[in-house]
């Protein structure tokens, strides 16, 4: 016998749980607006908002209060000092250093003249108002286009509902990963950017895996009512659903784990994506198919 | 698909290969002598997030050259107006890069558009209108010109850039244009970046100018500046008290000289004191300038100014013939010696701003790769482990496909000379998932199938055909996306995209092709009643 995590011929009514899915959904995002409000906005991070990002690895036992202490009456006197692994530190500002001799004044003066030489500076990152202006353009865009593009795709292949379903389950992942970030205070960066794109990706390929079945059920028993459709063909793909949302968390657990200080955010926000991804794909593109599918019939009936 | 399994297994063990051939550098540090003429030369190029390095870019300040051109225009243009016995007041640059000037009569303005049309070409009248008995009158450069004018300063500056830094010795630098006024600079394993940035952003513009003898510094310093003279300060060192202060100069404005006409330039230690001075030498026009001015100019002082600031203002003792001179101060080794370099190299065009700077030291880089590798590789484990587990000898195979597909997407990275990053390797991840998906959708179908009483060659068949369709959909998206990623995205972002669309690509080609030819393979050599999966 093979193994099989999900037994077939398996028959949850996820369509019949639907409403609990969009307050459940309604929720999230709620809570996700409501923590970007209450920080004031998404806390980006140089790259979107410019700024200077140090990171110092010390040889000895240092607290970020001694770091801040030797930092006084400097430029840096202001900024966030983050720990980050042992003895390491990421020393952020909104100051952008376009000129060459003040990192020298403002970092490694004071932190020489505080812990003689047993620092390295083993990451410095500086990007002016013009760059971070034009990341932040380019970032939107580029979220909006792949967007777009896949909703033409989805169109051509399938049909405008199938697409706006999957479309709008891609909006839900990406409101609903934001929010996760801003809920964990975490900082907005190029590759958050990259998580959500990955989300798209991978939200509208499991989407398109269930969409695929209920197009093919259609085909064999067109008489047979969309709601049922929908529940039989998530049934049938949820194994194939379940093991790739798996495999998929299996490889993102491993960066989250192994992956090192950099990574981290990086793939916290990827495992939030790939569970909400596989979730969207069952409740919310399934549930907007349907409602579009209603609301043809309800306009039919009333030309009738 | 291609019907005949032979053509199949021909093509994978080609694909194979061809991988293999591209990798040898990688994985092979030293191939032994006669063999390493066959084989490929390059690695695989590590991003500065994996190897440590300095990523800059650059703005050009396009405007500021365009400014600087139009004050020489302006001096020029005084002397033109006067050969042509055109009387005027105030020739001088107003805002921007356009000259306003006054016209004492206002009948001299066709001689003035005369001038213009003859010596001028570039410049037109924006704007006159009378003033007393003559005109005010602004002259602009013509809008076509000024975008040339742009345009040139940027790839002059690119220029200067690239021969910088190939004089400072730097392995593998990548210097790129960026939109109208950028300038992308790479830097990978570079030791000293505030000393690079220095180098890179320095604007070494070298003038001679001549020293104001007869008119009071002190005077010029209580804000009385003549006319024609300018302040400018030269820094001091007290070598006993390590002191820094500025030694105010009044110079004369006008440029006699400048570090354009340099031949070369290079570090010499003087006798006396061991002390490095850079020592420059003129192009024959150069030369006869300098003798010219040395001649004229006995027992006068003569300024060298670096971008503003004077350097040395020795007398002219007696006329300088040979092309040759010094430039001193108190430079260290690494300072005289980099000096020596954007003299040969020339004079920016327009001072640059640094927009954004990402410096990754070496020691971060190797932890990176470390802790991405670790990551990929226990990450891939698990996946390898769970498909065996799950669907056993099926799952031997798609973990074979796998290991291939990992394979082809470094050969690819290796062969087209681009750079693993950071988000490359999650993008490789990524793709380690999708290439699985393709495998589970088609060993789900397997099984439907089989349910179903179907044969083992008949259930791989329907299954096969049956999820090629949403395999085929699944990766085109993937691939939609990630085209409008590198479009629009930034670095990083790019990184990413790349190793996710060459992973889509190589998972069409492992995840399908490649295990059904071990399938077919199998089933049609040996007697296969029961499927393992």
């Amino acid at each position: 016998m093979s193994m099989e995590l999900i037994k077939p011929g398996i028959n949850i009514d996820f369509v019949g749980k639907m409403k609990y899915a969009i307050a459940f959904s309604t929720i999230l995002i709620l809570i996700g607006i409501g923590s970007v409000i209450f920080h004031g906005g998404l806390n980006l991070g140089i790259d979107f908002a410019g700024g200077s990002i140090i990171q110092v690895k010390f040889s000895k036992n240092v607290s970020a209060d001694q770091i801040r202490a030797s930092l006084k009456s400097t430029k840096l006197e202001n900024s966030t000092i983050q720990q980050f692994g042992t003895n390491e530190f990421l020393i952020r500002t909104s100051e952008s250093f376009s000129d060459q001799k003040m990192l020298a004044a403002n970092v490694e003066q004071p932190l020489s003249a505080a812990f003689n030489k047993d620092y390295e500076i083993r990451r410095v990152e500086v990007v002016g108002s013009k760059v971070s202006a034009d990341f932040t353009r380019k970032a939107i865009i580029a979220v909006i286009l792949s967007w777009l593009a896949i909703l033409i795709y989805v169109t051509w292949r399938f049909e405008f509902r199938y697409a706006m379903g999957g479309i709008l389950a891609l909006v839900h992942d990406t409101l609903i990963v934001i929010g996760a970030v801003s809920v964990m205070n975490m900082e907005f960066t190029i590759n958050i950017l990259a998580v959500l794109i990955f989300v798209i990706g991978f939200s509208i390929n499991d989407t398109i895996v269930t969409l695929d079945r209920i197009r093919e059920i259609v085909k064999r028993n067109p008489k047979q009512k969309l709601g049922d459709i929908i529940n039989s063909a998530i049934n049938e793909t949820l194994s194939r659903t379940i093991l790739t949302s798996l495999t998929v968390f299996f490889t993102v657990f491993a960066l989250y784990i192994f992956g090192g200080a950099v990574i981290r955010d990086f793939a916290f926000a990827l495992l939030v994506g790939t569970v909400i991804g596989t979730y969207s794909t069952i409740y919310i593109a399934c549930t907007i198919v349907l409602f579009f599918e209603n609301l043809q019939l309800s306009k039919m009936k009333g030309k009738k | 698909m291609i019907k005949s399994l032979k053509i199949r297994l021909a093509i994978t063990t080609a694909v194979c290969l061809v991988a293999l051939y591209f990798l040898v550098p990688t994985f092979i540090t030293q191939i032994p002598s006669p063999w390493n003429n066959y084989f490929p030369k390059d690695k695989i190029h590590l991003g500065l997030d994996l190897q440590g390095g300095m990523h800059l870019v650059l703005e050009v300040d396009a405007d500021k050259a365009l400014e600087s051109m139009m004050e020489r225009t302006a001096n020029d243009l005084k002397e033109s107006l006067m050969d042509g016995k055109v009387r005027f007041r105030n020739v001088e640059r107003a805002k921007g890069a356009t000259i306003s000037m006054e016209l004492t009569e206002a009948s001299s303005k066709p001689a003035l558009e005369k001038i213009l049309n003859e010596h001028y070409p570039d410049l037109e009248i924006a704007s006159s209108v009378p003033h007393d008995n003559g005109q005010m009158v602004n002259l602009k450069i013509k809008d076509k010109r000024a975008i040339d004018l742009k345009k040139l300063t940027v790839e002059h500056s690119l220029e200067t850039i690239r021969n910088r830094v190939d004089q400072f010795g730097i392995a593998e630098p990548e210097i790129i244009p960026e939109g109208d006024n950028r300038i992308m600079i790479q830097l990978p394993g570079i030791k000293d970046p505030e000393r690079a940035k220095t180098l890179i952003g320095k604007t070494a513009l070298l003038e001679f100018k001549l020293v104001d003898d007869e008119h009071s510094l002190e005077d010029a310093l209580r804000g009385n500046v003549p006319e024609g003279s300018t302040i400018a300060y030269g820094l001091r060192e007290d070598r006993t008290t390590g002191q820094r202060g500025s030694t105010p100069y009044l110079l004369k404005s006008k440029t006699l000289l400048t570090g354009a006409s340099l031949e070369t330039a290079k570090v010499q230690i003087s006798d006396r004191f061991g002390e490095p001075n850079v020592s420059i030498k003129f192009n024959s026009q150069g030369a006869a300038d300098f003798d010219r001015i040395t001649t004229e100019n006995v027992r006068r002082r003569l300024a060298i100014v670096l971008d503003g600031v004077v350097h040395s203002a020795p007398v002219i003792q007696e006329r300088i013939s040979g092309g040759q001179a010094q430039i001193t101060g108190n430079f260290t080794m690494d300072e005289a010696r980099d000096l020596a370099i954007v003299l040969r190299a020339g004079a920016l065009p327009a001072p640059v701003n640094i927009l954004e700077e990402r410096t990754v030291g070496p020691s971060l880089g190797s932890d990176s790769i470390h802790q991405g590798i670790l990551a990929t590789i226990i990450g891939s484990l698990l996946v390898i482990l769970f498909m065996i587990v799950y669907y056993r000898l099926s799952g031997a195979v798609a973990d074979l496909a796998l290991t291939l597909n990992i394979l082809l997407i470094m050969a690819v990275l290796a062969a087209f000379r681009a750079t693993l990053t950071l988000p490359g390797i999650a993008g490789m991840l990524l793709t380690v998932g999708v290439a699985v998906d393709a495998n589970i959708l088609i060993f789900e179908r397997i099984r439907e199938e089989l349910r179903t009483g179907k044969t083992v060659r008949l259930a791989l068949d329907t299954g096969y055909n049956r999820a090629f369709i949403t395999i085929i959909d699944t990766h085109i998206t993937g691939i939609v996306a990630a085209i409008v990623l590198i479009f629009f995205g930034t670095g990083p972002i790019k990184g990413f995209a790349v190793t996710t669309i060459i992973g889509l690509l190589a998972s069409l080609f492992t995840a399908v092709f490649v295990t059904k030819v071990i399938f077919d393979y199998v089933t049609l050599n040996f007697k296969i009643k029961k499927m393992s999966i």
